[in-house]
């Protein structure tokens, strides 16, 4: 028998024009793969584990035991492992390319922070362990607060709160009990229209009434209407800085001195804080209390919406207030962790627990080994770079897409763009489909909103230029089809695993679990 | 640096486009007095990858890890064992590294995740409907006390004593700002628990009653008769449930009767870490969905009518409705409740039975065995795999002295509840799968040496 020598080698064959590609049998495409439910796949016998049998022992479940079924499905390992890998190709992640969301800043996630916090001094360890078995863990908290003190020029430091929402409430809470102290909670926050909306959302969930501040021409908080605004009755104003316009608010330490001025406090919703780390301190700013995203600025995963991790510094002011637990370090040289029991001989004035255990420990890992990796230096380049992606982006795109503030002067993290100038009918969410289909996952849309369909383009500093330029060329050819009225980009995206979803059918009828399929009428 | 892929030749090239001479100029708006000239003062510069790994494993090596020693904590925090392939899983960049599902044509993975997630919380549960997950327990409980106030318009709520206490804690922090009354008080050392208290003291004020269950010191109670007395005066029945796998043994919150049922979800999948990321549990009554906190991930259509998944009902949340919002929460605990999912599909039906009745018959042997300690008195009648001991000493000290002889023994009620001398000689002891006979021997000789 003789070898082959040349193996089989593949050609392309000439298809003849108007030759229908089928459907395909399973509905797969190639490398897209179509992914039942595991309802669907799985049985209520199957099971990925093994275990061992239970031991002989009576039942002593005080006759609760239970006798329905769950109703849950199970896999064998091999088809669990499919399932997930298979779901997790029809996700886009930073993994992936540019993730440009803006406020959102999606940096890389440095695979050294997962190592770490997987070693099992970390991940293995339960909270209410003997304080002298977890030394490390509290040396941990300690370290994390001292970069983060240091960085900000604040007094203190509240590690517990879980995410960024959490923290303003955390934030909101050292001021209402700082005033309460006084005597005097007051009724009032401030809120700048261009806010998050998480920011109305927490000033009401701790009982204050909520009023807006306009924005002014170029983008930024109306000084004068704020101060016009301030009164006895105002509690706080929150200012997020650098805002969610991309800018930063000049006139910050004027506005924090006449917040003073009236007896109320200033909270800085600190998610922008990417734009300024290691350039600016926000307690050279006049803040009293300001939340750091880990998960943002300080590079732990998004994970698909959380975990996050929301630390609050605080002024001198504010913290005698802060939430338990925290750490203190002893005098002889050993950690204590500072819980309730404490509590009373060392700070009376605490306004409580936020939360069960600790806070974010996974997330205190990997953020302290990303601040240790960049050191002061690196953190400061961090900023400059992040800074020039975005400039770039700005100054790349603002002859195609409408800059509503480009012409005041520089941006700071983000570039922010309007819709202003599309084809009638067309819209932030078409420019935002098409861009799915170019390979990028879209920037924020219609957010802040201020600017009439905003969208918001945060880079990050993970971006490298050529990664920046084909983004850049993408967005330029997609704004261009949309200011065109090219009808195809109404149907974007038309490669992605769905097309566009009906959201109102979701909203109008919700099905929120799984529901087996009505059995078929039998036969006549 | 190694996380910064920008050369010094491509800033030039694109402070040429942008027409600054500097990156310091592109920070002109920040007043000259706030912007440092040089890096932030106090701190150390860059470091390798492996100068930073030397130091960070020098910390954990300071930690007694829980999987080193004969381990039995619990009190809201569970050891079990995670297999293999979760861990591997949820570290898919994929995955790891996406954001919230804001464009549902790019994160149908996510999506059908926190779907399927769903509706394992729900059926678990015994409910109709769960929420794509909160921060913890702990916030899942007071958010559950809020929306009951939403529901009920009333504004008094009953903890039973057996709720954790810094479950507690966090309802009563709120509860200061929020002008909500919270009835509770520490647990007594008793077999029972307060369930009958806790139906006398239900009023036409009362908006809802927060059972845990199993309770704080292990014991188990039957919801049904809190239930009929909560419904008859119009308030709504919180059950929350810290130990998950508990109700593959035992029946579920919705069978008897609860309108929200919360929780800790760490227990499957997610590991002790500390004590966070945890994983918050919501779910509740049809009928009270539009009340609900949280993200909910609901199944529809596209446009060439294939079924997808897209976050819905988002009229209830903060970034639509600011100040009107049923809650501030935003990020959640995303990558935590996917942990959780995959552990829950490995397991399936079958295996979260066979492993809750694993932990169940572990327990009782170990509790029979501890109890024969000198001195020593096991307080509950019913438990699933957590059971309080009654030392005759204090617990806390026996615990630290436990802990000298690299031991984890269990969590004295002393550090939960450190005002209450009556409780200072519980000790919490939980037996899980990953206990072995010999731990158990180990713990009771010990026992027997720190209470000598």
């Amino acid at each position: 028998m003789s070898m082959l020598k040349e193996g089989r080698p593949t050609a392309p064959v000439a298809v003849e024009q108007g030759d229908a590609i089928p459907a395909t049998f399973t509905g797969n495409r190639g490398l897209m793969l179509e992914e039942a439910l595991i309802f669907e796949l799985g049985d209520d016998r199957t099971t990925g584990v093994d275990l061992e049998p239970a031991p002989a022992a009576p039942s002593r479940l005080g006759g609760l035991d239970r006798s329905a079924p769950i109703g849950l499905a199970g896999l064998s390992e091999p088809e669990t492992v499919r399932h997930y890998t298979r779901l997790s190709r029809q996700n886009y992640g930073i993994d992936l390319g540019v993730f440009p969301l803006g406020s959102c800043t999606m940096k890389h996630n440095p695979r050294l922070n997962e190592s770490v916090a997987r070693l099992p001094g970390f991940a293995d360890v339960h909270p209410l362990q003997p304080v002298s078995t977890v030394q490390g863990a509290l040396g941990v908290m300690e370290q994390l607060s001292d970069w983060l003190l240091k960085l900000t020029n604040m007094a203190a430091v509240a590690l517990s709160p879980k995410a960024g929402a959490h923290g303003e409430l955390c934030g909101l809470l050292a001021i209402r009990a700082a005033l309460e102290a006084q005597g005097d909670a007051r009724s009032v926050i401030l809120v700048p229209e261009s806010a998050h909306g998480t920011n109305p959302a927490t000033a009401a969930f701790c009982g204050y009434r909520v009023e807006d501040i306009p924005a002014t021409e170029d983008g930024r908080v109306n000084v004068a209407a704020l101060t016009a605004r301030l009164g006895p009755d105002v509690a706080a104003v929150m200012i997020t800085n650098p805002n969610t316009c991309g800018l930063f608010e000049r006139d910050m330490k004027v506005i924090a001195d006449a917040v003073h001025g009236v007896g109320a406090f200033v909270y800085c919703d600190g998610a922008n804080f990417n734009a300024i780390v290691g350039r600016v301190r926000p307690g050279d700013l006049g803040v009293d209390a300001m939340h750091i995203n880990l998960h943002k600025t300080f590079s732990t995963p998004h994970g698909g919406g959380g975990p996050g991790s929301g630390p609050v510094v605080l002024s001198a002011a504010l913290a005698p207030y802060a939430p338990l637990p925290f750490v203190e370090r002893g005098e002889d040289g050993s950690l204590h962790l500072i819980e309730e029991e404490t509590a009373g001989e060392h700070h009376a004035g605490s306004f409580g627990r936020m939360t069960a255990f600790h806070g974010q420990m996974g997330m205190y890992t990997r953020a302290l080994t990303y601040m240790l990796s960049h050191g002061n230096d690196g953190l400061r380049q961090v900023s400059g770079d992040a800074v020039l992606n975005a400039n770039y982006v700005l100054r790349s795109l603002e002859g195609v897409l409408d800059a509503p503030f480009g012409a005041a002067g520089p941006c700071m993290h983000e570039a922010l763009f309007s819709d202003k100038g599309l084809a009638e009918g067309f819209s932030t969410i078409d420019v935002a489909k098409g861009l799915i289909d170019e390979g990028f996952h879209p920037m924020t849309m219609y957010f802040p909103l201020v600017v009439h369909g905003a969208m918001l383009v945060e880079p990050t500093e993970t971006e490298s230029k050529a990664g920046l330029d084909q983004f850049i060329g993408a967005l330029r050819s997609v704004a261009t089809r949309a200011k065109n009225g090219d009808p195809s980009l109404k149907g974007a995206p038309h490669f992605a695993p769905r097309r566009r979803l009906d959201e109102t059918q979701a909203a109008r009828k919700p099905v929120l679990s799984w529901t087996p399929p009505a059995p078929a009428e039998a036969a006549e | 640096m190694r996380y910064l892929p920008l050369s010094d030749a491509d800033r030039a090239a694109m402070l040429d486009v942008i027409g600054a001479s500097s990156v310091e100029a592109l920070f002109a708006d920040v007043p000259a007095a706030a912007l440092l000239d040089g890096p932030v003062p106090g701190l150390p510069a860059h470091a390798s990858e492996m100068a930073v790994q030397r130091h960070m494993a020098a910390l954990a090596g300071q930690n007694m890890a829980a999987g080193s020693v004969p381990f039995f904590l619990g009190a809201g925090a569970y050891k079990h064992h995670v297999p293999a392939s979760v861990d591997h899983l949820i570290q898919r960049g994929e995955f790891l590294t996406a954001y919230t599902p804001y464009q549902p044509e790019i994160a149908q993975g996510t999506l059908q995740v926190l779907f399927e997630f769903q509706t394992q919380v729900a059926r678990l549960y015994g409910m109709d409907v769960a929420n794509a997950s909160m921060y913890d327990g702990s916030t899942a409980c007071w958010e559950a006390i809020v929306m009951a106030r939403r529901v009920t318009k009333r504004g008094k709520g009953l903890l039973s004593s057996g709720l954790h206490p810094h479950y507690v804690s966090v309802a009563g922090t709120m509860a200061k700002f929020t002008g909500d009354v919270l009835v509770h008080g520490a647990p007594a050392l008793t077999a029972e628990t307060d369930a009958e208290a806790l139906i006398a003291a239900i009023d036409r004020d009362t908006s809802c009653v927060v059972v845990q269950y199993p309770d704080i010191l292990g014991r188990i109670t039957d919801l049904t008769p809190i239930a009929e007395a909560a419904h008859a005066a119009g308030a709504l029945l919180i059950a929350v449930v810290t130990e998950p796998l508990a109700l593959g043994a035992i029946r579920s919150p919705g069978e008897m009767g609860a309108d929200i049922v919360v929780g800790e979800g760490q227990s499957i999948g997610v590991g002790l870490q500390f004590g966070g990321p945890y994983l918050g549990l919501f779910a509740c009554k049809e009928k009270l969905v539009r009340q609900m906190p949280g993200r909910l991930c609901g199944q529809t259509v596209d446009a060439e009518g294939k079924r997808g998944f897209v976050l819905t009902l988002s009229t209830r949340e903060q970034h639509i409705r600011r100040e009107k919002a049923t809650s501030n929460i935003c990020t959640n605990s995303g990558l935590c409740a996917l942990a959780f999912s995959i552990h829950m599909t490995l397991l399936g039906e079958r295996g979260l039975r066979d492993l809750a009745a694993l932990n169940h018959a572990k327990a009782v042997k170990a509790a029979e065995r501890l109890a024969q300690v000198p001195g020593v008195s096991l307080l509950n009648d019913g438990f699933f795999n957590e059971f309080t001991l009654v030392l005759p000493k204090d617990a806390r000290e026996a615990a630290r002295a436990l802990a000298d002889r690299h031991i984890l023994g269990g969590v004295s009620l002393g550090r939960l509840y450190p005002g209450e001398t009556g409780l200072a000689n519980g000790l919490v002891v939980a037996v899980t799968e990953t206990v072995t006979d010999e731990d158990v021997e180990a713990l009771a000789n010990g026992l027997t040496e720190v209470l000598a």
